[in-house]
């Protein structure tokens, strides 16, 4: 297979054309908006937790993307739902990246990982756990 | 960018052969480089001037007493001559070397606008501004208290200069900031009226010609601008290295933009005096082998001639915008090709850019995807981001082919 048909494999479309937990939840119990400054790209992730607080019960998400950051996020809503704040604040962005299993450049790492560092943030906010790599250790942060 | 009727005819192909990079493929095509609105590429006879700078003559500027040093001098100073001659400015010594445009601006709006600015002020810049006569603007503006109000487009992308008047009615109109060329849409901007504009509102004219001035002919003078920004990457020169002309009599009474080094008369415990026009304004070590590529950029777009390149970027946008109007589902952004220069944005219904750049990159072609830091004017289309191929004096019309081959590709994966 090419890079190029390895990029724009079908699954990837697939998720891009009818992307899992695309929506919104209101209210929610977790929520975060997250930005990639390179392209102007934006997402909303929504979180709602089952009766122990802790369980992510159903997560969603919504904004305007490239294939690869809409198929990303989708794939991630399906990881992330059963498992626990504190589960996927450790989540390691190399599962997400083996989910999607496509060859990255710098910049499009940035896209496909938008949608985990900002539900990330998101479960920082609500509960208090961990930033994901690269956020964590400013104090200051604005976190929106 | 009017085509000349006297412009000698531009051979991009043989212009070509200058620029190393074209030697190479990308991804087993020939690389169709249509960025070049972000960042020029470069020809080997500026690179061999910045070489030979090093090899030859290179020495800390200014004071030193040894031949190295009066050499590096001299070259440092001969290129501040090729961009007053460049920009027709009346005096070298209002010529300032910065990092880049950005830099520039920030400079005028630090320097001018924190000590001349204040309530019931206006900034006036336009909705196609790029961040860098934006933000720094914008930031300015609230540390002063003066408010920023924006000249809007229409719908072909053009400014829409029916609303001066109402503008004026805000505030004492003290800054009018535009650029000369839209780096997101290729609008030329009628800068010499709202140069006037700006002066009979009692106001400073300051323009962004970063993507002007590597294509056509800036005179400040004709302009009647007060303060112009320029970056040497866009024009074929190396990064790192920039200009900023500004009118001598306001240069002279404005306070410096970084202190130390260089930029002193005298200094004592109690008290440091200015350097003269433009040392005030070059603080620290001097971007000194960049400043002598950018003169040899100078030297060879000027060899070229700027009447030949504007006539040979308008041909290729001509020919971009209609060959690409011709694609299902395709959005043009901006003005008809008379008035534009060599910059077309697009976008593909239902296709991100990103995902339209990274698919045109399999195929060799290089065009940027993004809010091209023009998210004011994004928001003002409505999206979050176009699609942007630029053109140069070494751009071939068989670069516009295989970016339009690459669109059909484009559409066949998202089909
Ligand atoms: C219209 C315009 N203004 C300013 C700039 C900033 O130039 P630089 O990044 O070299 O400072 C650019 C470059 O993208 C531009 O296109």
């Amino acid at each position: 297979m090419s890079e190029f048909d390895q990029m724009y494999r079908e699954v990837i479309l697939d998720h891009y054309k009818n992307p899992h937990g695309h929506g919104v939840l209101d209210p929610a119990d977790a929520q975060a908006d997250g930005q990639n400054p390179l392209c102007g790209d934006e997402v909303s992730i929504y979180v709602a937790f089952g009766e122990d607080g802790e369980t992510i019960d159903e997560v969603k998400f919504s904004g305007r993307g490239c294939a690869i950051s809409q198929a990303a996020t989708s794939m991630l809503m399906d990881m992330v739902t059963g498992k626990t704040a504190t589960e996927v604040a450790v989540l390691d962005k190399q599962e997400l990246l083996d989910e999607i299993a496509i060859p990255l450049t710098p910049v499009r790492l940035k896209c496909a990982l938008l949608g985990l560092t900002t539900l990330k943030v998101a479960l920082h906010k609500a509960k208090g756990t961990p930033l994901p790599d690269g956020l964590a250790g400013f104090d200051e942060l604005e976190l929106t | 960018m009017a085509v000349s009727t006297v412009a000698k005819k531009l051979d991009a192909h043989t212009v070509r052969a200058d620029f190393p990079i074209f030697e190479q493929e990308i991804h087993g095509k020939p690389l169709a480089f249509l960025d070049s609105a972000a960042s020029s590429q470069k020809p080997r006879q500026m690179m061999e001037a910045m070489t030979a700078f090093y090899s030859t003559s290179y020495a800390n500027v200014h004071r030193g007493v040894y031949v190295l040093a009066e050499r590096a001098t001299a070259a440092l100073e001969g290129a501040r001559e090729k961009v007053r001659v460049l920009l027709n400015a009346p005096d070298v010594r209002e010529i300032v070397f910065v990092r880049n445009a950005t830099e520039a601006i920030n400079l005028v709006a630090y320097s001018w606008g924190m000590n001349n600015l204040g309530p019931g002020d206006l900034v006036v810049v336009t909705e196609l501004e790029h961040h860098s006569n934006f933000v720094p603007w914008q930031y300015v503006a609230g540390k002063t208290g003066a408010k920023l109000a924006m000249i809007p487009l229409d719908d072909q992308g053009e400014l829409d200069l029916s609303t001066l008047d109402s503008i004026a009615a805000k505030g004492n109109v003290k800054v009018v900031a535009t650029n000369q060329v839209s780096n997101s849409l290729g609008t030329i901007n009628p800068v010499e009226r709202l140069a006037t504009w700006a002066h009979e509102q009692g106001g400073i004219f300051v323009l962004d010609a970063a993507q002007s001035a590597p294509h056509m002919t800036v005179d400040v003078q004709a302009l009647g601008a007060d303060f112009v920004a320029i970056s040497g990457h866009k024009m074929c020169g190396p990064s790192g290295v920039g200009a900023l002309w500004g009118r001598g009599s306001l240069l002279s009474r404005m306070e410096p933009f970084l202190t130390g080094g260089h930029m002193i008369n005298s200094v004592r415990l109690d008290k440091t005096t200015w350097g003269d026009l433009p040392h005030k304004f070059e603080a620290g070590t001097a971007p000194m082998a960049e400043a002598v590529g950018f003169g040899a950029a100078i030297d060879y777009l000027n060899a070229v001639g700027f009447d030949a390149i504007a006539a040979h970027e308008h041909e290729l946008a001509a020919y971009a915008l209609g060959r690409m109007s011709e694609i299902p589902g395709i959005t043009l952004y901006g003005p008809p090709a008379e008035r534009r220069a060599g910059i077309v944005s697009f976008n593909i219904d239902g296709i991100h850019p990103h995902d339209v750049a990274q698919i045109l990159d399999m195929n060799g072609v290089a065009i940027r995807a993004g809010h091209h830091c023009c998210q004011p004017l994004m928001q003002k289309l409505g999206v979050a981001a176009t699609n942007r191929a630029s053109f140069y004096l070494y751009t071939v019309q068989e670069e516009i082919d295989q970016l339009v081959d690459g669109l059909a590709t484009v559409r066949k994966v998202f089909a």
